[in-house]
């Protein structure tokens, strides 16, 4: 019985998916989709796989990280870098990319056992600030890196392209601050929407399973999940990393959704990390699809009120605080659950009187 | 035969004595107290047997294995499970998933199984289901076993710790303080509950308890630890009438 | 003579900091949240005194006056009204809220004086100081800065000692349960940490901005979250422990900017905050919190 309910919860969010998929494909079959919308579908597949691995980390293992943004980052040069290598050598678009998502994870999930190592012994506040640092020396680390290639191989410099010193052939792939130009638009909102649905298929079935129970429970209670032998750092860096690795899947659609990719405060500071954070915290700590929807409607919603201009982010600022305050408050959830009783208790009276 | 062999276990906090020069044979199947009044060292006891402390001298064979030093993780593994004082359950898991993440290392498949649906996943979640069900009908539990652990009365909350420790297939039992906050009537039951588990499922069992009428009901032998020593240890009845002992209780 | 000079406004860098860290962490200390908008509210007071200053007119010393009163208005009524009703709530949405104060104060502000940076008119009138036959010369705004912040360690640790106000606040930090017990106004003494802390972030917006003149919606945030991880650094909840952290932050920036890279100079900042924190997980003065079994 209990499995039943677990599985409809699933299928819900699923279903979720597919129908915003079918709602962008009944805008576009009807000539409704304007051109503002379009540009917001790729980000909005992005945000929703940011939030949802972020709540892995954030609402699942239960350890606040202002670092994901690092991660994303991490999969978006890695993701492009390697798209740029193999212009040559693998001529289809579909299958760099492809190679690209895989690489990207794969990449952003080693930075995330390698950083999950020492930031995971660490508790709270102090956790939380190791990641926003750690977020902030991968973006700052880019913003110094020049990469070239020519005839004989790889060339390094983190001060500037002539001291790359490379031959006439040489072309430079990765250009310091103003990072990696050219990649391939290759990120649609089809392959974003199959790539939601295969984060959310890895994330709702790992919390369904041995390892997400280990997980769940180390979050709950350290300590009496290490006294029946449940192994604490393992999985404390299993959800870490794979949080990561998805990011990493991310940050290679969000590459190739842009012509030029720069570790700019703005794409990967800490402030995005932020933006991810509140999209986990409005859609509800561990709930998979709330912070998929928060994070759908929190991307459109600013972009939809342009009209509104300079406003807009003012308004924004007003409606988190005000969320944020009606939520949690223990006032307001006082009141409302006064308020529930009362319409409760009227719907009851009402069977009765009937 | 002897289940635990604890001989001359010690640890300081800052120059206190918390426990000092501590030894106990526990033999197998036998339902054993250690009492004694507020901050007489039980519970730092229980810590070092679990390996929350490492001790600073002394040494812990469990089963003809010596244990002493090793990690919490590895000393459930070898066989000791406990309950908590304060409890400690995961409290936005459901009742059942409490008892199945007590079945980890027993019921074993691979995060990818688990991922990706592969057969063995559903073969073990399905033993494991069954197994932990079984365990929650011995504790009366089965009722609620999609409730959230947190949304449990108290004192079945206390019986879902006992049910998450014995899911781990220990030897030896610890139970700190079970009957706390309960009422007469469900002591009595959770007494009848303690005799059970000890004979059927062949348990060793070592509690702390202030709760004499379950001590003196239940235990067969009995260590009194006052100020972190041994008071006196030996057969209930004669430790319970020991002069020592109730000075010890009451002051003199 | 080179690294004298930067590390004298290594120290400088680090005072401001340090004085920043100083809010943060006796909001943390006191009300156990991260103040994210802290960093804003040195914005807003630099923008109090450019309008009392630039566009009024006013002396230096009033235009300080002003930003400081603005400050401590504007920290009690944030606390009043966001995060006063949150007490008791977990702490992360009490750190998404000051997320969402962060943004509304930057938004305002960038309503009112738009993205342009405004020139910030020093308010510091001190002649600089030559030394070693005019090798080594040290900024006005340097000194009175290093010299505010010694000041302000000295009046604020002499204020938490011998004043009932500061007792109040170290019986908070230390059991607020108790401390209601004891009958001291938990919610008051909170107000008043908060009208100190946004005080001080008026201080340093002033000092900041006489030190790099340049004033925009963001000039808060970055240095915000510097003088965070200084507090961090130093122990978070320490007050010693802000200054330490404060200086020693503000010296390895200035001297990997100068030696190493300007651009890897805030990794290095980073990069330095995770190993104290990994020999030390609560900083260099942080009490160490063990959980009891």
């Amino acid at each position: 019985m209990k499995k039943n309910k677990v599985l409809v919860q699933d299928l819900i969010t699923y279903a979720v998916v597919f129908l915003l998929w079918g709602l962008v494909g009944i805008l576009e079959a009807t000539g409704q989709m304007t051109s503002l919308l379009r540009g917001l579908l790729v980000p909005l597949c992005i945000y929703a796989i940011l939030a949802v691995s972020l709540n892995l980390t954030v609402g699942i293992l239960g350890e606040l990280s202002l670092g994901h943004a690092g991660f994303m980052c991490v999969g978006a040069f890695v993701g492009a870098f390697f798209t740029k290598c193999m212009e040559n050598t693998i001529p289809s678009v579909g299958v760099r990319f492809f190679l690209a998502l895989l690489l990207g994870a794969l990449v952003a999930g080693i930075f995330g056992i390698l950083i999950g190592i020492p930031v995971l012994r660490l508790k709270g506040d102090y956790l939380a600030i190791v990641t926003l640092a750690f977020g902030e020396i991968i973006k700052n680390l880019i913003n110094v890196m020049y990469v070239g290639r020519d005839s004989s191989g790889f060339h390094f410099s983190i001060k500037d392209t002539t001291s790359l010193g490379m031959d006439e052939t040489g072309v430079v792939l990765i250009k310091g601050a103003q990072g990696i130009t050219g990649t391939p638009r290759a990120a649609t909102f089809t392959i974003g929407m199959l790539l939601l649905l295969l984060t959310l298929f890895i994330v709702l079935n790992l919390m369904h399973s041995r390892t997400g129970r280990a997980i769940m429970a180390i979050r709950d209670n350290r300590i009496a999940a290490e006294s029946i032998g449940i192994h604490v750092t393992k999985y404390k860096l299993m959800a870490f990393s794979i949080s990561a690795a998805l990011a990493g899947v991310a940050g290679v659609m969000y590459a190739h959704s842009l012509s030029t990719l720069a570790a700019t405060s703005n794409n990967f500071g800490y402030n995005k990390s932020i933006t991810i954070l509140v999209f986990v915290v409005l859609g509800g700590l561990g709930n998979i699809r709330g912070s998929m929807i928060a994070a759908v409607i929190l991307t459109a919603l600013p972009e939809l009120l342009r009209g509104l201009n300079d406003y807009r982010m003012l308004i924004y600022a007003i409606v988190l605080i005000a969320m944020m305050l009606f939520n949690s408050s223990p006032k307001a959830i006082e009141l409302r659950s006064v308020v529930m009783e009362k319409i409760k208790g009227k719907k009851s009276a009402a069977k009765e009187a009937a | 035969m002897a289940m635990l062999e604890v001989k001359n276990l010690s640890i300081s906090f800052g120059g206190l004595k918390a426990v000092d020069n501590f030894s106990v044979t526990i033999d197998k199947g036998q339902l054993y107290g250690l009492i004694g009044p507020n901050g007489a060292g039980k519970t730092t006891v229980f810590n070092l047997l679990t390996g929350v402390y490492k001790p600073d001298s002394g040494s812990i064979v469990l089963d003809g294995l010596n244990i002493t030093g090793k990690k919490t993780i590895e000393i459930n593994q070898d066989g000791i499970a406990r309950t908590f004082q304060n409890i400690r359950l995961f409290k936005e898991l459901s009742v059942l998933d409490n008892v199945k993440v007590g079945l980890h290392n027993h019921h074993s498949y691979s995060t990818i199984e688990g991922i990706l649906r592969l057969p063995r996943y559903f073969k073990v979640e399905k033993e494991m289901n069954e197994k932990a069900m079984e365990l929650l009908k011995v504790f009366d539990l089965d009722q609620e076993f999609d409730y959230k652990a947190s949304n449990l009365p108290y004192g079945k909350q206390r019986k879902l710790e006992i049910a998450r420790a014995l899911a781990t297939e220990p030897k030896l039992l610890l139970l700190d303080e079970p009957a706390a906050g309960m009422n007469p009537n469900e002591t009595a039951e959770l007494m009848e509950t303690i005799r059970f588990v000890r004979d059927n499922f062949d348990m060793t069992i070592l509690l702390i308890e202030h709760d004499m009428k379950l001590v003196s009901g239940i235990c067969e032998r009995l260590t009194v630890l006052n100020f972190g020593q041994v008071l006196t240890q030996g057969e209930t009845t004669k430790v319970l009438n020991d002069k020592r002992v109730i000075t010890a209780y009451l002051g003199e | 003579m080179s690294f004298l000079s930067y590390l004298i406004n290594g120290i400088s860098l680090g005072s401001i900091y340090a004085i920043i860290a100083l809010g943060y962490t006796m909001v943390y200390g006191i009300a156990r949240m991260l103040n994210f908008a802290h960093g804003d509210i040195i914005m807003v007071g630099g923008f109090a005194i450019f309008t009392a200053v630039s566009t009024l007119g006013l002396p230096a010393g009033v235009g300080i006056l002003v930003g400081v009163v603005v400050c401590t208005i504007l920290g009690v009524v944030i606390e009043t009204i966001a995060y006063r009703p949150l007490r008791g709530a977990s702490s992360l949405a009490v750190l998404i809220t000051a997320i969402g104060v962060s943004y509304l104060l930057q938004n305002v502000a960038l309503l009112v004086f738009g993205s342009n940076a405004r020139q910030f008119t020093s308010v510091v009138n001190v002649p600089s100081l030559k030394l070693a036959g005019g090798q080594l010369s040290i900024s006005g705004v340097t000194m009175v800065t290093i010299i505010t912040c010694v000041v302000i360690m000295a009046a604020l640790t002499t204020f938490i000692k011998k004043t009932k106000i500061g007792q109040a606040m170290l019986a908070v930090s230390e059991d607020r349960g108790a401390a209601t017990l004891m009958g001291i106004n938990v919610n008051r003494t909170i107000a008043i940490t908060f009208a100190i802390g946004s005080a001080l972030a008026a201080v340093a917006g002033a000092l900041l901005c006489s030190t790099y003149p340049s004033l925009t919606p963001y000039t808060g945030s970055m240095p915000g979250i510097k003088a965070f991880v200084a507090a961090v650094f130093g122990g978070i909840g320490s007050i010693p422990g802000a200054l330490i952290g404060g200086i020693i932050l503000g010296i390895i920036e200035n001297l990997s900017k100068a030696y190493i890279s300007s651009q890897l100079s805030d990794a290095i900042v980073f990069a330095v905050l995770i190993v104290v924190l990994l020999v030390r997980p609560t900083g260099i003065l942080g009490k160490k919190i063990n959980e009891k079994v």
